[in-house]
């Protein structure tokens, strides 16, 4: 099978010994009536094989505009790609032509999302729509697609596989579609997989289940996974890294047991106190006060100067906080991060 | 699946059995002299009324009048006109002609509707959808009795593009010109309907996926988008069968296409009570079971439906 | 003709969710109300419709300010004859001014158009509210009833209606009212449906009933002011579609008649001798059409500027 793939899509310029992804400086704007949203403010990130990146950060941060944008389905427009660079395996995929880049999808680097039942088409059946992966890429008969279709769904171990290839989305459990979008995104053999809140529309002790299928798939495959999430207690199951991001920014970025044990940046830190803890039940949550800036008008300076206990004028002016090298693999986004890294996570 | 088809099923009857006495109601209750009203204001001699007296069993109660007319629909006698000849005679002559103009007109409709309206869908807001915009609000503005005759003066009579009327028999040739009037009627409505099924399907969370897979664009919108878009496209085209009918009676009148339009048409400017009331009720019946076999149809199209 | 009704039947859903407001983000919630009219204020097919709308009252109310001539004076001696300085559209087969006919002709058009919607909209308002607002066996009821009237074409049912309204004697303006207004409130009668659904779950409303605010109160107060915009969107297009059904019957021979001006009669008549002259046929076609477009486009403008979700 790999050599087919070979065969099939050679990219110009694709360098095995190149990182297998890595975004750099990378800037989208959404122009819209009520003005332009910057929601994308330079992101950094970087992808081995077999690594788990988590991104964190609240609703609105811009996870899924930079998991859109690296898959190139940004809805354009209103979306624009407005800087930076995001290379796979050394080739800029920003630069690719559309028809190449079209090829990548799936092929290289392949996506999950969040809604199962609305991200899979309601009038065809999953056997459809698996098969179709087959048909298009690697110019497969029906018949084959079809026989591929269902190894699939064996693979993410849906029961009675050829019985339910007929089916349409409606008809499986959440779970069970979660399972078909997996395997709809495994289906080519990509090497980065891209899980945009995998879980959240499930009940959890699926969750569970889904996030054990994903990690031994990407065991077995030794894929990059990048998983966005809010779930804190996942995070530090599954990840290998973290990037937590706060207005279209990687405000800090760390080794998983890193960020738990010392977080450097303020946002971070608010972030961790605000889980509930077991060990602190019945106590009140740490809910981070304030609200995310309007991505129309970001504050001047560091963004999350209005929210931040340790803001101080210089916070308040330009030029932003650059990315701090914390140490080795690590970074962070504030002025005051020997500080804010000093202190034990304050818990009281 | 099962379960839908059987209440669509009996809805459909209850809908027939309620659509057919108001009809009758309409034509019959309450009357001083109904016969009369029937002839409207011809004089009626005797031989006519008696006989229109039987057929109608206007000597019974309301509800076994419309018991016996009931029987006579269902059983296909539907009766006889004021000129003494027997409706689905009539009936049986006129039909292949309408069939022939309304599926002419549905295939102009739906051709042009279905291509318009995904281009506007698409590119809501650009040029062709402003004008798109524009040409249905003046479709929708040109009630049948103005664009018939006003077609046939322009087309047929100035510019003699087309025949001005429709023959005995007519021939496709002859009926291009009433089928694109009639198409007319409907295609500003399934325009606006796909347009906006277009453009709602575009915005789903599908279609992202469908990009995220590698597929074209073309593939994305042609199979994806197109498929899901269509289904109420469909469910119009059963609705604007209606329209189309009624449409009809004053298009072939106007061309003079020997149709049941044009009979009806007939009909009522010479004042026909029967005959009326027999094509009225037998394109009620028609409009009911189209719209029966279309919604059975939307069935089919969203497995959504089909797998209640 | 009723294409025009099937509009607003194939796009209720869109107006049905209006009063719910704008999706996604709305950041600063305005009110819908002042919203809708910023965008229609600046939508020029608004205001091609207004002007047109009150062009065509104002000619329905005083015909004399367009014309001194008298549109039942006809001489057969000026048949057929070509444009004058007094009668700029020409004569018609009877030697009547077709200028004078045509502007005269508003009148029953708008008089037959607006009473028919207003009788549509009051019989709308009541099965819609009570549909909505009771729920339960009264809606099924009601909706198998709205079935059955959706089931017969409108234009045949008014054929026969029509018909059997009038006896031979008076001008047919009643009958054509009362058959209009009873056969096109369906469409009504679900935008209110529904409408009054949505109102009913929203928090206030629920809040208001616990208040013990009875029926009536909810669903004046509460209620309707929520369903209004669509309903309105709905009657202003129906009302465009009623006065296109008018002509349609009239044309027919069921509707308007004798000595009536209406522009049916002039388009049925005229249709006959078409060959000979076609400005009797086009003049009162084009007013007709102007008149049907502008309501139907004040219809479409409203309703753009209140469902947010095609922005
Ligand atoms: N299609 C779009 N048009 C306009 N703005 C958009 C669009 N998609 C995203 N945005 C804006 O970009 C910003 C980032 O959105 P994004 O979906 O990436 O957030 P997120 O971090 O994934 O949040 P969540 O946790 O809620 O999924 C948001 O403020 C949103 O308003
Ligand atoms: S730079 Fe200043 S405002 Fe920003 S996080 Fe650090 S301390 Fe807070
Ligand atoms: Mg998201």
């Amino acid at each position: 099978m790999t050599d087919i793939k070979a065969e099939i899509d050679v990219l110009p310029g694709l360098d095995s010994s190149a990182r297998l992804l890595e975004v750099e400086d990378l800037r989208v704007e959404f122009r819209t009536p009520a003005g332009v949203a910057r929601a994308i403010n330079g992101v950094n990130l970087h992808l081995d094989p077999g690594e788990t990146l988590a991104i964190l950060g609240e609703s609105g941060c811009g996870k899924s505009v930079t998991a859109q944008a690296i898959m190139g389905i940004l809805d354009s427009p209103p979306g624009f790609i407005t800087g930076g660079a995001i290379r796979y395996r050394g080739v800029d995929l920003l630069k690719l032509p559309e028809e190449q880049r079209r090829k990548v999808r799936a092929n290289h680097i392949a996506m999950i999302f969040q809604d199962a039942l609305s991200a899979l088409n309601p009038v065809f059946s999953v056997g459809f729509q698996l098969g179709e992966l087959f048909r298009v890429h690697r110019g497969m008969s029906r018949q084959d697609a079809k026989r591929r279709a269902i190894e699939l769904l064996d693979m993410v171990k849906i029961p009675a596989a050829r019985q339910r290839i007929n089916d349409y989305p409606h008809q499986f459990s959440g779970g069970m579609r979660q399972r078909v979008m997996i395997a709809m995104a495994l289906a080519l053999d990509p090497k980065v997989l891209i899980a945009d809140e995998p879980t959240t529309a499930l009940d959890v002790t699926v969750q569970a289940q889904i996030m054990n299928l994903l990690a031994e798939l990407q065991r077995e495959r030794n894929m990059g996974l990048i998983l966005i999430t809010h779930d804190m207690g996942v995070v530090a199951d599954v990840a290998d890294r973290i990037s937590v991001m706060y207005a279209g920014k990687v405000v800090e970025e760390a080794p998983v047991l890193d960020i738990y044990a010392r977080p450097a940046h303020p946002y971070t830190k608010a972030l961790l106190e605000s889980i509930p803890r077991l060990d602190l039940k019945g106590q009140k949550l740490n809910v981070i006060k304030g609200l995310p800036p309007n991505l129309t008008r970001i504050p001047a300076g560091c963004p999350f100067n209005p929210r931040c206990a340790y803001t101080r004028d210089v916070c308040r002016a330009d030029p932003p906080p650059p990315q701090y090298d914390v140490a080795p693999g690590r970074t962070a986004r504030c002025h005051f991060w020997t500080e804010v890294a000093g202190n034990e996570p304050a818990v009281s | 699946m099962f379960r839908y088809f059987v209440r669509r099923v009996l809805q459909g009857v209850l809908t027939f059995f309620g659509a057919t006495f108001i009809v009758y109601a309409l034509m019959f209750a309450n009357q001083t002299d109904p016969l009369q009203a029937l002839a409207g204001e011809r004089p009626l001699p005797d031989n006519v009324r008696q006989a229109l007296t039987e057929r109608y069993h206007l000597d019974d109660p309301f509800i076994v009048q419309y018991g016996h007319y009931m029987r006579g629909l269902l059983t296909g006698d539907f009766g006889v006109s004021l000129t003494n000849r027997k409706i689905s005679e009539m009936m049986s002559q006129a039909w292949p002609v309408t069939i022939r103009l309304a599926v002419l007109a549905m295939i102009i409709a739906v051709m042009i509707s279905v291509t318009a309206g995904i281009i506007s869908g698409i590119r809501r807001g650009g040029p062709f959808d402003t004008v798109t915009l524009v040409i249905t609000l003046i479709l929708l503005a040109l009630p049948i009795v103005v664009l018939a005759p006003l077609a046939q003066l322009l087309f047929g009579i100035q510019l003699k593009w087309f025949p001005a009327t429709a023959g005995a028999d007519p021939g496709l040739f002859q009926l291009i010109l009433p089928a694109a009037v009639l198409a007319s009627l409907v295609i500003a409505t399934e325009i606006r309907v796909t347009r906006a099924s277009v453009a709602e399907n575009l915005r789903a969370d599908y279609v992202r996926t469908a990009r995220a897979k590698g597929l074209s664009k073309r593939r994305v919108i042609g199979i994806h988008v197109l498929r899901n878009s269509l289904i109420p496209v469909v469910t119009l085209i059963g609705l604007d069968l209606g329209n189309l009918m009624a449409g009809a009676i004053v298009t072939e009148g106007v061309f003079n296409i020997p149709g049941v339009g044009f009979n009806l048409f007939r009909g009522i400017r010479t004042e026909d009570g029967p005959l009326v009331v027999g094509f009225v009720s037998i394109l009620v019946i028609v409009f009911i079971v189209v719209n029966l076999v279309v919604d059975l149809l939307y069935a089919v199209l969203d497995p959504r439906i089909r797998y209640e | 003709m009723s294409n025009v009704e099937s509009v607003t039947q194939a796009e209720t859903p869109a107006a049905a969710t209006a009063p719910n407001g704008g999706d996604g983000g709305a950041e600063k919630p305005r009110s819908l109300a002042s919203d809708a009219w910023r965008d229609l204020r600046r939508n020029w097919i608004f205001w091609v419709a207004a002007v047109l709308v009150v062009l065509v009252v104002v000619m329905a109310a005083f015909p004399g300010l367009f014309t001194s001539a008298d549109p039942s004076f006809c001489q057969l001696s000026r048949q057929h004859a070509g444009p004058s300085g007094s009668a700029i559209f020409g004569y018609d087969f009877q030697g009547c001014d077709v200028y004078a006919r045509t502007i005269y002709g508003a009148r029953n058009s708008v008089a037959i158009g607006l009473l028919a919607t207003l009788m549509s909209g009051a019989i709308s308002l009541v099965i819609g509210m009570a549909a909505g607002y009771f729920g339960g066996w009264v809606d099924a009821l009601l909706a198998r009833g709205i079935d059955i009237v959706l089931g017969i074409p409108t234009l045949l049912a008014a054929i026969v209606l029509a018909r059997r309204l009038s006896d031979s004697e008076d001008s047919g303006f009643l009958p054509v009212v009362l058959t209009l207004g009873v056969l096109t409130w369906t469409t009504g009668a679900r935008i209110m449906r529904s409408s009054v659904i949505a109102a009913k779950s929203q928090d206030y409303v629920a809040a208001a009933r616990m208040l013990g605010a009875g029926h009536a109160r909810l669903m004046f107060r509460h209620i309707l002011p929520n369903a209004a915009a669509p309903f309105v969107v709905v009657l202003t297009i129906l009302l465009g579609a009623n006065i296109a059904t008018e002509a349609t019957l009239t044309f027919l021979g069921v509707g308007l008649r004798g000595d009536e001006i209406s522009w049916g009669i002039d388009i049925s008549q005229a249709s006959q001798f078409v060959r000979e002259a076609p400005a009797p046929l086009v003049w009162p076609a084009l007013f007709l059409a102007a008149t049907v477009l502008a309501f139907i486009m004040l219809g479409d403008a409203i309703r753009d500027a209140f469902d947010p979700r095609l922005r």
